[in-house]
């Protein structure tokens, strides 16, 4: 059977799975003591399990339990990485470089950070999504101190050269960060290997609970930060205030599991997301947005041409999709991430993301391929662009008149 | 195995059943994300406005007051960093009582150019009136006071102090954290006296950990403390934690229904614990002031409040030697040491925090227990003099 709407947009959130919830529910009831109090069993009991999923998420990207510290979520992991770096190092300069296809939750932080007098380098993407590293090491300054660059795209799912990144950023002494929201179980991380000196992470995105994340802060060599909530001296001082146990402990299994099935799920969803592109690959006038082959499996953006991106999102109301990113859907703007690839606005406009993931099947895939065709087809038909271009009217070359 | 006695309520609480129930769809099988445009994130924000709801009837305030953090902690700093933010700087004025989450983001803004005062509490851990009057005279631009301290659970006349704020144009602020569900908590009401701000957080009410809010009069100017994508009116970006939202709006509705029936339970407690504890020659901290029912502080002179809560927790009985978040601090409370209670006293203090659940005969039971252990105590320390 089945199930409407069908759910296509695993990078807006996804399901807690059930071995997870399953996991987490003893400390909603029984084990709810305060990880902090330190005077009785129910207290140390708690304790212990923060430590062990500590080791869970550090297992999955191959760090030290002593370099995680808990944090609500990507976004403040995000905000307390560049806050907190850029405050710590500004004596040594006032640089930071990021990219304009950054999530909010890094581009609104930059900008906050130039209020406070630091200047930001936004630096543009190739077309097909990528960092050119040779635009990376042009815009690297003497005073620069922070690079903010995100391993997985959130809506067109291409995978930036960290490593490259990474290697030029320590050899030149500046602190990298890494907002890795959207890689944990897509993509091998290995913080061994990786020059990455802070990385974000999130549950949410990988089947965990929402409202927990975590940052990455490395010790060797050592990175310093400024903490940006403070109290109890939780983390080390890095980030006080009460730890939800049944979300990190959610956030462990969700990692553990990730770091136990990623090899063959990423195999399966990347089938499906093949499949996907198949069954619409016979549409005319799609476009897909971000490279092919430097990105995630279970992510395929598509602009529609000549489609209207609102009227589709309408027509296909049995698909939970996403015409940019969940953070940013409120608005009806086009999405600055495919602005940023020289998508025109009404392409950006047109365009879906389709996310897959854990629970999708063939079925429901199938389903969406029909689905979208017969959208399409009838959208179009309404469509008076459309229809010139079927005439032959090359719309580049018309003089539209102003009412 | 017997199953161990929780006295430890102003740390955290258990969930209650209802409020699990509540939260349960909102893992695995409603999981959008509340700015998702489909089906499965507009039932997430449905979820979210309804939980806005419980909050602001629960606490006297409109739903558009009500800013959703990630915890008590969040809520304080948003408050104290964020309304500094937006102010040249100037005087700051905090008890000297407050959480640390209140303190170390005021001690932080001196950096920024902040003068920080800490107000002085009397012997009974109340705001002292005259130092505070002179402290107003010098035009403070935010103040903070709680509404009850966590320790001692010593009640404040928030509502008299942030009357006198206003007068002098001071923004007002007040961690009521440990307040809610213990006494009657009226935003309406205070922010009519002047208190302009106010924290709340689920997990000391029966609803999970990991979500709060800041209560704010939108009149209040605030940068937030967590930028990127705008959520909560943009003063607290993120996706929001449906699950935990849901349970904190159920936790709110259940915590201030029958709190008079709550009260007069957890006083009846009480008053047998003190005095038992009186009759064992216990110090009782805070006991001429306004307290909430269900908090117990106090030290037995030349038994080490460490070495008591330890060996009452092999006995079965949890309870804090001082506030949870710094109890692996071994430096006596800073809240007693504000009362002027000698360091060798502070040491021995232990906080025993009631609540639902909680019964008359493990009252008893605990008092047995309490003398036993203590008359060990004090024949080993006569063995070692």
């Amino acid at each position: 059977m089945l199930r409407l709407p069908i759910y296509l947009d695993y990078s807006a959130t996804t399901p807690v799975d059930p071995r997870v919830a399953e996991k987490m529910i003893p400390y909603l009831v029984e084990k709810f003591g305060n990880p902090a109090s330190r005077s009785h069993a129910f207290g140390w009991e708690t304790e212990a399990a923060v430590e062990e999923a500590r080791e869970e998420v550090a297992k999955l990207v191959h760090a030290d339990p002593k370099e995680i510290v808990w944090t609500s979520g990507a976004t403040e992991s995000n905000n307390l990485a560049l806050k907190g770096a850029a405050n710590f190092y500004s004596g040594k300069g006032k640089h930071i470089i990021t990219l304009k296809t950054e999530h909010k939750a890094v581009l609104d932080t930059c900008r906050e950070l130039e209020r406070q007098g630091f200047e930001v380098t936004y630096l543009d993407v190739l077309e097909n999504g990528l960092l050119d590293l040779e635009v990376f090491k042009a815009a690297l300054r003497s005073d620069t101190i922070l690079v903010s660059v995100m391993f997985v795209n959130n809506e067109i799912g291409v995978i930036q050269p960290i490593a490259e990144i990474g290697e030029i950023c320590r050899e030149k002494g500046i602190i990298f960060h890494v907002d890795a929201a959207q890689a944990t179980g897509k993509v091998e991380i290995d913080l061994g290997a990786l020059k990455v000196d802070l990385m974000s992470f999130s549950a949410h995105k990988t089947y965990g609970p929402k409202g927990i994340g975590a940052l990455y802060i490395r010790r060797k060599p050592r990175v310093r930060l400024e903490a940006q909530m403070h109290g109890g001296g939780h983390e080390r001082g890095f980030r006080s205030g009460t730890l939800a146990t049944h979300q990190i402990v959610g956030m462990g299994e969700a990692f553990r599991l990730a770091r136990e099935e990623m090899a063959v799920e990423n195999k399966r969803i990347g089938a499906l997301r093949d499949r996907l592109l198949k069954g619409l690959s016979d549409i005319d006038q799609v476009f897909i947005n971000g490279d092919m082959t430097h990105r995630v499996p279970h992510n395929l953006n598509i602009s529609f041409a000549y489609i209207e991106g609102e009227s589709m999102l309408m027509a296909i109301k049995d698909l939970a999709v996403s015409s940019g990113s969940a953070c940013t859907s409120a608005s009806l703007e086009p999405s600055y991430v495919l602005r940023a690839l020289g998508r025109e606005d009404e392409l950006a406009h047109s365009s879906i993301r389709f996310t897959l993931g854990r629970f999708n099947t063939e079925e429901e895939i199938d389903y969406a391929i029909k689905l979208l065709h017969k959208k399409i087809g009838s959208l179009r038909e309404l469509s008076p662009l459309w229809e010139m271009v079927q005439d032959g009217v090359d719309l580049s070359t018309v003089q539209w008149a102003a009412h | 195995m017997f199953a161990p006695v929780y006295f430890d309520h102003n740390a955290t609480t258990a969930l209650k059943p209802v409020v699990l129930e509540a939260m349960l769809p909102w893992f695995s099988q409603q999981f959008g994300n509340a700015s998702s445009r489909h089906e499965h994130g507009r039932a997430a924000r449905r979820a979210i406005d309804e939980a806005r709801n419980k909050v602001a009837v629960a606490l006297g305030a409109h739903p558009t007051e009500i800013v959703f953090t990630s915890g008590g902690s969040e809520a304080n700093n948003l408050f104290i960093k964020g309304a500094a933010a937006c102010l040249k700087p100037g005087l700051l004025a905090v008890s000297a009582i407050e959480h640390p989450c209140v303190i170390k983001p005021a001690e932080q803004l001196v950096r920024r150019g902040w003068r920080l005062h800490k107000l002085a509490v009397d012997a009974d851990g109340r705001v002292d009136a005259s130092e505070y009057q002179s402290v107003l005279q010098q035009s403070p631009k935010l103040i903070s006071v709680m509404l009850a301290n966590n320790e001692t659970g010593v009640i404040q006349d928030v509502a008299a102090l942030a009357a006198e704020a206003r007068r002098v144009g001071a923004c007002f602020h007040t961690d009521a954290v440990q307040a809610v569900g213990k006494i009657a908590v009226d935003f309406r009401a205070l922010n009519a006296a002047g208190v302009q701000a106010m924290s709340v957080s689920a997990h000391k009410i029966g609803g999970p950990k990991g979500v709060a809010a800041l209560v704010l009069d939108k009149r209040v100017e605030l940068e937030p403390l967590i930028a990127g994508g705008g959520h909560e009116r943009g003063l607290r970006s993120g996706t929001e934690n449906v699950a935990a939202i849901v349970g904190f709006g159920v936790a709110c509705e259940l915590a201030v229904q029958g709190l008079d029936g709550k009260r007069s339970r957890l006083l009846a407690q009480r008053a047998r614990l003190e005095q038992g504890l009186s009759a064992m020659g216990a110090t009782l901290f805070g006991v001429v002031a306004e307290r909430l029912p269900n908090t117990l502080y106090f030290a037995l002179a030349d038994i080490d409040g460490e070495t008591l809560v330890g060996m009452l927790d092999r006995a079965g009985y949890a309870v804090a030697s001082g506030a949870a978040c710094s109890s692996a601090n071994p430096e006596p409370s800073h809240v007693l040491r504000a009362m002027g209670v000698a360091p060798e006293l502070a040491r021995g203090a232990v906080r025993v925090s009631l609540g639902d659940g909680n019964t008359a005969e493990q009252i008893e039971d605990f008092l047995l227990t309490l003398q036993d252990t203590v008359s060990k105590l004090r024949r080993l320390t006569a063995i070692a003099i």
